[in-house]
């Protein structure tokens, strides 16, 4: 079969050669070089810079973006993302300090981490913060160790359990099983909180904890969250808080008031830093004083209080009996500040409007799209909720079709076939930073689909027609694996 | 501030969803937590927050206001301009993942070019798109060596000259796991074959650093034989940059090659975000973490790209998966692509042999400074390598800072009192030869 190709490889590009940068000469006497350790050929490609540039700037076309449209992707929270924030962490005084460097040279660097830290504990509510894990999942498993030590350190040596509602995100339950944990799903009510009869039933003394995400993935604030926290504290279990969902909760409610003992935070969601395409994002633990000491090292700490003529001086510091290092270094430092420079610019005012105006994006979504597609927890939802793509009279059509049928329209689609405790499920979240007349136009679409679907169905099935590449077989990329270009 | 909606528009919402106010569609949020008070600073326009930052980046001295040495995992080179030019594409870094391949394929093909120059550099068959750093790569590779003998050999022997962080992070990832340690508490000094002693029939995985932490560059052909003999698989942490140069771990029988992205084409930016390469066979595949792009075509006979064998992750296998890893370092791939195709393979060449002469040029000055010596005078090295020095290297660095020189890394507290005396020195194209005679000078008059 002969393949149109939109746009080659780097590699077929490449003319014997041709140079993309060159660099100065040696400007020291030569050293002889250790033959016998000296690699023989290098194949990568040799292209030219215009090459280079106008090759990576065509793939661009091909992508859908924050700054290109609408991203209603369920429980990524895809806001806009400040150009301010992105030229700030690039200012030369932030991106080439180097990690090692003594204290005395990163005092601003340290002063920020520092400043970020307090920032996130007093919006969340609790006591103390590591900034060092690198993703959500990153810090879910943080957080998870950090219960385990809890337990040891105590002797409580037995708990080897942990609690996810089924409505979780994969990383909750992967993250347990990484730390060593029996894993125990609780089932949801009909309502979509968590099934406090099944709840109670596993709180033994061999639970560990329980990973709640609050909203929920259904979008919904879990109805008997006090009693779920307190549940689980009364057996001895801590509570870990899935912080996917905090854009719903920024000014509305603190995470660390209402029981939760450790939680992380996604700069990338919440705080408004890119996702760059899959990372990276940045995921913060804040916990609880009685886990503050199980945190990953090093922390920014004020070495020296300030004085009448000087400033704080601030250091790193492992917590006493911290879990270890998560990753190399402090973290994703460029990403803290553009999450440091979002805090600075809203306020405690504006983060608290983010809240309002993301779950009232949220509702007046769900309000125009409830009569045309079925919401099974059909309530007032917070950041997101979760519809059906489903119909009984449109039998062939899936959440898939709907998904793709709405990138004609410029929309990237809801996630899909996620929570699983929805059949054909579409999960949106507009986010706050979208207009009304945004979710006008995409409830245009929903509904013409809506329409399509049950009038020409293969329009659906077909989809898309619009975008620069049609439906892509999965299922020949797992059978051939062609990895590479070699 | 950065949401678009009048209260026109609010207005106008509430009634469609049939609410009076706001405050509503929080009812479900225990009264008593409310509208919790927030202590943050005012609130600041973009004038002022571009200030503020300003001023804080400016109470930092970075590597290339100072005349700097230090390396030790992370290390400051050139960045061609078009790589940020690209990276700062928003088609780019304000996508998401591209689990959507239709309106993806610019990412999706990146990574997959990423993968494929992954390959080509460390001599491997398949590579991942991406762990968060070097340090998780490590870990990751002893998660998936355990898995591939399905748990039955739980050991895995670390060296001692592999990256302090990569070891520490190893053993927190595997808190709770039935993986075992071993190796490390050898001598840093031990050749690479001492490693053997700790190599068994319960090893999964020997892992070791090329060039090492010390800077040191061995071939390991004979070492991974020996260990492949013994039914283990072998890995290798390395510095991408130096696999300009030196023959690349999968001509020595490496299973496993991980490494720190962060030298080609990432900015030092205080630690992060850095990248994890990781790279195996392709038998081991369906064992590796993270994402994959494979190639594939599309409905209209285009040829397209795709992630692939998700089964293995976390969204699909949930408790079974074969790591908890979502979001990694995808702009960082990026970079990395681009930073490759700009110097491909004559510039990359060039830039590590710039680095080994600097290197070498720096290392034969300093050890003919009296009091001074190479620690390793017997083994190659790449741009890095160990210095004796007359007295403890942490007062010696103390010292050449007072007058604006970072002259390379302490090697005492980590490890320990042997190694009181010892400065770690990266030399990269960034430090031209007055650096380098600077840093002699200096150096020469401190005993």
């Amino acid at each position: 079969m002969t393949m149109k190709v939109r746009e080659p490889l780097i590699s077929e590009l490449s003319a014997p050669g041709r140079r993309g940068v060159r660099f100065p000469e040696s400007d020291v006497p030569a050293s002889p070089m250790p033959k016998e350790l000296l690699r023989a050929d290098l194949p990568l490609p040799e292209v030219s810079e215009v090459d280079v540039v106008r090759h990576y700037t065509r793939l661009s076309h091909f992508n859908h973006a924050v700054d290109i449209d609408f991203y209603p992707l369920g429980s990524c929270t895809m806001k806009y993302n400040p150009k301010i924030n992105e030229a700030l962490s690039r200012l030369p005084g932030f991106a080439n300090l180097h990690p090692l460097q003594p204290a005395e040279t990163v005092q601003g660097a340290l002063r920020l981490m520092y400043e970020l830290q307090e920032a996130l504990q007093e919006i969340t509510g609790f006591a103390a913060c590591s900034l060092q894990p690198a993703a959500g999942a990153h810090g879910e498993l943080t957080g998870v160790h950090m219960i385990w030590a809890y337990h040891y350190d105590r002797g409580d040596t037995h708990r080897n359990k942990i609690l996810v509602p089924d409505s979780a995100h994969g990383t909750n339950p992967a993250s347990s099983a990484m730390s060593g944990f029996r894993v125990v799903e609780i089932p949801s009510d009909a309502r979509g909180n968590i099934d406090l009869a099944a709840l109670k039933a596993e709180c033994d003394d061999t639970v560990a904890g329980l990973m709640l995400t609050n909203p929920n993935t259904l979008g919904l604030f879990e109805e008997h969250l006090l009693e779920v926290i307190e549940t689980v504290h009364a057996a001895g279990g801590l509570v870990y808080g899935d912080g996917a969902n905090l854009n719903a909760l920024l000014g509305i409610a603190k995470p660390g008031e209402l029981g939760f003992d450790v939680m992380h935070l996604n700069l990338h969601k919440t705080f408004a830093t890119p996702h760059g395409g899959g990372g990276p994002g940045s995921g913060p633990v804040v916990c609880a004083p009685h886990l503050a000491d199980f945190l990953p090292g090093p922390v920014v700490v004020v070495k020296e209080e300030a004085t009448d003529d000087l400033p704080p001086f601030f250091g790193l510091e492992t917590p006493a009996k911290s879990i270890g290092r998560v990753r190399s270094f402090h973290g994703h430092f460029g990403v803290m500040v553009k999450a440091f420079a979002y805090i600075l610019m809203l306020g405690a005012g504006g983060l608290r409007q983010v809240a309002e105006d993301a779950v009232l994006n949220a509702n007046y979504l769900r309000a125009r799209l409830q009569e045309t597609y079925h919401i099974p927890y059909n309530r007032i939802c917070m950041h997101e909720f979760v519809a059906e793509g489903r119909w009984k009279d449109a039998p062939d059509i899936h959440a898939l079709d709907i998904a793709k049928r709405l990138m004609d329209f410029g929309f990237h689609p809801p996630t899909n076939y996620f929570p699983l405790i929805v059949h054909e499920a579409l999960m949106i979240e507009p986010t706050e930073t979208e207009s009304k007349e945004t979710l006008d136009a995409f409830t245009e679409a929903m509904l013409q689909i809506a329409e399509e679907a049950r009038a020409n169905p293969e329009v659906l099935h077909s989809a898309p027609h619009a975008t620069p590449f049609g439906r892509v077989d999965e299922v020949k990329a797992a059978k051939e694996l062609v990895l590479t270009w070699e | 501030m950065f949401s678009p909606l009048t209260q026109a528009d609010r207005k106008a919402m509430l009634e469609a969803i049939g609410v009076a106010r706001v405050s509503d569609l929080f009812a479900a949020v225990p009264e008593a937590y409310r509208y919790p008070a927030l202590r943050l600073p005012p609130p600041l326009t973009e004038m002022e927050v571009a200030e503020e930052l300003q001023a804080l980046s400016e109470d930092n001295e970075t590597a290339r206001d100072l005349v700097s040495f230090l390396g030790a995992g992370a290390y400051n080179h050139y960045i061609p301009a078009a790589v940020d030019a690209i990276l700062s594409r928003g088609e780019y870094y304000t996508a998401y993942t591209p689990y959507q391949p239709e309106i993806s394929q610019g990412t999706l093909q990146a990574l997959f070019e990423y993968q494929s120059m992954v390959c080509a550099l460390t001599g491997m068959e398949v590579a991942n798109a991406s762990h968060y750093d070097g340090a998780t790569a490590v870990a990751e590779a002893a998660v998936m060596a355990y898995h591939v003998f399905r748990g039955k050999r739980p050991k895995v022997v670390l060296s001692p000259s592999l990256h302090p962080h990569y070891r520490e992070t190893t053993r927190t990832y595997t808190q709770g796991s039935p993986i075992v340690f071993a190796g490390d508490d050898l001598p840093p000094a031990a050749p690479p074959e001492a490693l053997l002693d700790e190599v068994d029939d319960q090893t999964a995985l020997v892992m070791v650093q090329y060039p090492d932490f010390f800077g040191r560059v061995y071939d390991f052909t004979a070492l991974a034989e020996e260990v492949h003999a013994r039914g283990a698989l072998f890995g290798v942490a390395v510095n991408p940059l130096a696999l300009g140069l030196l023959k690349p771990p999968g001509e020595m029988g490496a299973d496993i090659v991980t490494g720190e992205g962060q030298p080609l084409g990432i900015p030092l930016s205080f630690g992060g975000p850095y990248l994890g390469l990781f790279a195996t066979r392709k038998k081991y595949v369906r064992k590796m973490a993270g994402r994959l792009v494979g190639q594939t075509v599309d409905s209209r006979g285009q040829r397209a790209f795709v992630l692939t064998l998700s089964a293995r992750e976390q969204h699909i296998r949930r408790e079974r998966a074969t790591s908890n890893i979502c979001s990694n370092q995808g702009l960082m791939t990026l970079a990395v692509a681009v930073y490759l195709s700009l110097l491909g393979k004559e510039g990359l060449r060039q830039v590590a042999e710039l680095n080994y002469q600097k290197a070498h040029y720096a290392a034969r000055k300093l050890a003919a400074l009296p009091g001074y010596e190479l620690v390793f005078p017997e083994t190659p090295f790449f741009n890095e390598f160990a210095l004796r020095c007359p007295g403890p290297a942490d007062e010696i660095a103390a010292h050449l800072l007072e007058h604006d020189v970072i002259a390379g890394f302490p090697l005492g507290e980590a490890y320990g009192e042997a190694f009181r005396d010892v400065l770690l020195v990266a030399v990269t194209e960034m430090n031209p030869r007055e650096e380098i005679d600077l840093l002699a000078e200096m150096l020469g008059e401190v005993h």
